[in-house]
């Protein structure tokens, strides 16, 4: 199973790389996912033949991926991993609008494959930043932030043992795939059936860990809450960080800056 | 001190599918104690072990730690008493650094601030794990594991540690600094295993469970000497009681040492 164990071992990657020690790192995880989070509903609320204006907003991972010193490579990589659902959700654009949108010298491009452009170009922009955020934070610290900014404290723990206990079952998981494929010949043994008297099994040992592990937390003192235990502490100029990219985000929102830059060249050239 | 007593009085349990897993266990563990449970598979140990921090309630019997018995009301100050260390340290460690973990008893005691963090300091040092305080606990190896999974009782400072199967997956190594490891404890201890060399190592007590009911308590060392007793629970005398499998002369008899 290389690709269980690679994709696994990819995961400490990431914990590893949100454990530098940056200015982006050390700041406030709150700020962070705030500011994220305009970010996103900014990019996402383009119209569906945006394109131009959407590039501006490449400067805002661009600029945590420099200052984080997040390997953009591993990033890409990344991003690549949930690309499929992306294309499928934009792939037929083209065949269903034809009409043709931009005339580039012979060549007519319909509406479709500007749209299809802009979905891949938010997709790439939005999971690009939501990764760049737990890069530069870490899991839990996003968890936590979360928990602080009001989210139930129900949804907030599921997060958190859904990262602790992903492990555990995919090790769990590529156990019994090893002891499967040792046993199963010339593709018996690894039809439907088996498939899912083992999913079947997977689900009961699951249910069985996590009656333990609530056994566990019981035998220490646990009442429903989860005490996080490093405080958390806002400083003023993390607060314009927030402010100020917020601020260019809306800005960049209203207006479409290369647009403007590029009547204000014409303005100089003509 | 002297209440960090456990006593157990006729327990009895059957699961809800019928199984009876305990029929009429009695023993008391007095302070300062350190008692082996055996047994086969199934005998019932754990099923045990689940009812001293009153995860599971008897069917029958009764049950007391130190000064209370265990009821719904006393549940809450018999889990801070009752440390328990279990089986599998992948189910107890679910916080996402070892620190986290370690401090997740304390602050749910509600301990101030500074109070978690020397305990949590102190817990991780006595286990000789505080250069893991801050790694996840997924990539810690099985021994630092277990060690770790005690420290996170620890914290708690109980006054009796319950721990099942600990030295299972352990290499010889780190089995044998575990053990010494809990020779230093002064809590009253309980554990259940099949390890018999730890036994003999560790606890000068053994109980034995066969099908729910004890079926022999004493000093360990003569209760090892004891064929039939160890037949009928599917045990073996430990090896360390055993003959040189090389020379075949049977060792000075470990009784004569335990006189000493």
């Amino acid at each position: 199973m290389p690709s269980i164990d690679s994709t696994f071992f990819d995961i400490g990657t990431m914990d590893a790389i949100s454990r530098q020690d940056t200015f982006v790192h050390r700041m406030d995880p709150r700020i962070k996912v705030l500011t994220t989070l305009v970010f996103i509903v900014c990019v996402v609320s383009f119209g569906k033949h945006d394109i131009s204006a959407l590039i501006p907003f490449l400067v805002y991972p661009l600029f945590l991926v420099v200052l984080g010193d997040v390997p953009v490579g591993y990033l890409l990589r990344k991003v690549m991993l949930a690309a499929p659902f992306a294309v499928l959700i934009g792939i037929f654009n083209p065949l269903l609008d034809r009409e043709v949108l931009v005339q580039l010298g012979p060549f007519g491009i319909s509406g479709g494959w500007v749209s299809f452009l802009s979905i891949l170009l938010r997709f790439t922009m939005t999971v690009g930043a939501a990764l760049i955020l737990i890069a530069t934070t870490g899991y839990h610290a996003v968890c936590m932030a979360l928990e602080r900014m009001g989210v139930p404290q129900v949804f907030v723990v599921q997060l958190l043992f859904l990262h602790r206990y992903l492990f555990v079952l995919v090790d769990e998981a590529s156990r019994m795939v090893r002891a499967r494929s040792l046993r199963s010949f010339q593709g018996k043994g690894a039809g439907i059936r088996v498939f899912g008297s083992m999913a079947g099994h997977l689900l009961l040992r699951t249910l069985d860990r996590a009656q333990r592990i609530h056994l566990a937390m019981l035998s220490r003192g646990f009442d429903g809450n989860i005490r996080p235990f490093h405080p958390l502490r806002v400083r003023g100029w993390e607060v314009m960080f927030l402010l100020g990219w917020s601020a260019l985000f809306v800005l960049m929102r209203c207006y479409n800056v290369p647009r403007f830059v590029g009547t204000l060249i014409q303005g100089f050239v003509s | 001190m002297s209440h960090h007593i456990v006593e157990v009085k006729d327990l009895r349990y059957t699961y809800p599918d019928g199984t009876p897993a305990l029929q009429g266990v009695s023993f008391r563990v007095v302070h300062g104690e350190s008692v082996a449970i055996v047994g086969a598979n199934g005998a019932g140990k754990s099923t045990l072990l689940l009812h001293l921090n009153g995860y599971l309630a008897p069917k029958g019997g009764e049950i007391r730690i130190g000064d209370y018995p265990l009821t719904r009301k006393t549940l809450q100050t018999v889990r801070r008493t009752v440390g328990m260390v279990f089986q599998d340290p992948d189910d107890q460690l679910f916080m996402p650094t070892v620190y986290d973990d370690v401090a997740f008893g304390p602050l749910n005691l509600g301990l101030p601030t500074s109070e978690v963090e020397s305990r949590v300091l102190n817990a991780l040092s006595v286990v000789d794990t505080l250069h893991l305080k801050n790694r996840p606990p997924y990539k810690l190896s099985r021994g630092e594991k277990r060690s770790v999974a005690i420290a996170s009782v620890l914290s708690m400072s109980p006054d009796i540690l319950v721990m099942d199967e600990p030295t299972s997956d352990l290499d010889p190594k780190a089995r044998r600094k575990l053990i010494e490891l809990l020779k230093t404890f002064k809590h009253t201890k309980i554990i259940a295993t099949h390890d018999l060399d730890m036994v003999v190592d560790l606890c000068e007590r053994t109980i034995v469970i066969y099908n729910g009911r004890v079926i022999a308590d004493g000093p360990t060392l003569k209760i090892f000497e004891n064929q039939a007793i160890l037949a009928e629970s599917h045990l073996e005398k430990p090896l360390g009681m055993q003959g040189c499998p090389v020379c075949k002369n049977s060792v000075v008899p470990l009784r004569d040492r335990g006189d000493q």
